[in-house]
């Protein structure tokens, strides 16, 4: 297949998909064309957008690739959706954050470091599909343990956790793998 | 005296001494803290003074600050002779201060990110906040009860008031409810008051209402934060469960 035509159509799939997609998934579909093509083409058809000032522009967020549209022109795509977008508040945003670089964490664990109860909080969180319940601690009571879901990822245009931006003073991210005392949720549900 | 006062609202007891340390122009590593203590006494004064809820997060707070305040007056190792001088009864309190600000830092920095729906969009976007499938919000009581009161402020008001007798039963507004939401569905929680004339009939509605949300034979969400109120249908109800359903809560009526 020329270089032209899995461009072209490269451009096709993003159009259509409604959440961000891997290249993996693009190997799926377009099967027979070097993985390592795609790649260039997608990042081909990044600069491209890019170079050309155009009102949409391809993105590598939450793992995969999205054509998102361009922040100058916010105010007109605002305008043209009406509507107000719910602006996110400080004690959301500050437990948002907590949760991002501490996951996975407890709910008394976050009201000891913003030293406030956080209940409406969190249902806010996880209604909004932000965050979610990863496993729960092995101590008594056996609480949840939270993290964030590539909805967060994709709320923040991040690609994935390791790029939160980094914080002076802050130590390591520690990632949902390092879940030595922890239960996974589905057997955590069976006693 | 005319005194402008600005009370900015305070997340949280950490947050209000952060606000302190920055307009003292102080250092969070050696707060002065009769000082801090005085100034933060003074604001829990304020927010109670016009009537602020002054959660108990702050006020344990205010009694850690008196805490360190004695302990700092004391001579070091007077009292306790075995807990070693260097511990400055502030350590506690600093570490948990710089801690907070870390987030509240980390906050800051998320919110400059281009954000979705506020600085891009993507081609499906939802105008508002994205809402998953499962992402339909329970209604609450307070809402219902403001969607009732914007029903009955909307009837209109007689100068003279007509006495008839009210014939229709909660359960009779329940079987006609269930029957209009087979034919269409749903509807807006509004449409339900459509041929509504009275008082009566609009408290009537809004009782069989609970009465079919109480059995589950009905659901009442929101898509979105104050959207509008929608009901519908549970799955699965036949008309058999349904008059299975009206006859229990009528019994329940009928048993007080």
């Amino acid at each position: 297949m020329e270089r032209e035509e899995v461009k072209s159509i490269l451009e096709s799939l993003l159009f259509v998909a409604d959440a961000p997609q891997s290249s993996q998934r693009f190997s799926e579909v377009l099967d027979g064309v070097d993985k390592e093509l795609i790649r260039e083409v997608l990042n081909e058809l990044q600069s491209e957008l890019d170079a050309q000032n155009r009102g949409i522009r391809l993105v590598e967020v939450a793992g995969g690739y999205q054509l998102r549209t361009t922040k100058a022109n916010a105010d007109w795509v605002k305008k043209f959706l009406g509507g107000r977008p719910a602006r996110m508040g400080r004690a959301t945003l500050e437990t948002l954050a907590i949760i991002a670089y501490r996951q996975p964490i407890t709910k008394a664990e976050i009201e000891a470091i913003r030293g406030v109860d956080v209940d409406g909080v969190l249902t806010t969180l996880l209604d909004r599909s932000l965050i979610r319940a990863v496993a729960r601690k092995d101590v008594p009571g056996r609480p949840f343990l939270y993290g964030t879901t590539p909805e967060f990822l994709q709320l923040f245009n991040l690609k994935d956790l390791t790029h939160l931006p980094t914080l002076k003073e802050m130590e390591e991210i520690t990632l949902p793998e390092s879940a030595g005392e922890t239960i996974p949720l589905d057997q955590a549900e069976e006693s | 005296m005319s005194t402008h006062v600005q009370l900015e609202i305070f997340e949280g007891p950490l947050d209000l001494l952060l606000h302190l340390i920055k307009k003292n122009e102080v250092s969070i590593t050696d707060i002065p803290i009769a000082t801090i203590t005085e100034q933060y006494l003074a604001t829990l004064e304020l927010m109670e003074s016009l009537s602020l809820d002054v959660a108990g997060e702050f006020l344990v707070m205010a009694a850690t600050l008196i805490h360190i305040k004695s302990r700092m007056l004391l001579p070091a190792g007077a009292d306790e002779p075995d807990e070693d001088e260097g511990v400055d009864p502030r350590d506690e309190l600093v570490r948990r201060l710089l801690e907070y600000q870390r987030f509240k830092e980390a906050a800051e920095q998320l919110e400059q990110r281009e954000m979705l729906t506020r600085d891009v969009f993507v081609r499906s976007a939802t105008p508002t906040e994205e809402v998953g499938p499962r992402g339909f919000r329970e209604v609450s009581v307070f809402e219902l009860l403001g969607a009732l009161k914007r029903v009955i402020d909307r009837l209109p008001k007689d100068s003279f008031h007509e006495v008839t007798l009210e014939k229709i039963t909660v359960r009779e507004k329940m079987t006609l409810l269930l029957d209009r939401l087979r034919a269409l569905g749903s509807i807006y929680f509004e449409a339900l008051f459509d041929e509504v004339k009275s008082r009566m009939e609009v408290v009537v509605t809004f009782l069989a209402m609970l009465e079919l949300v109480k059995v589950r034979a009905i659901r009442i969400y929101q898509e979105e934060m104050a959207g509008p109120i929608m009901i519908e249908a549970a799955a699965g109800m036949d008309e058999a469960a349904e008059n299975a359903v009206i006859d229990e809560a009528e019994e329940e009526q009928h048993g007080t």
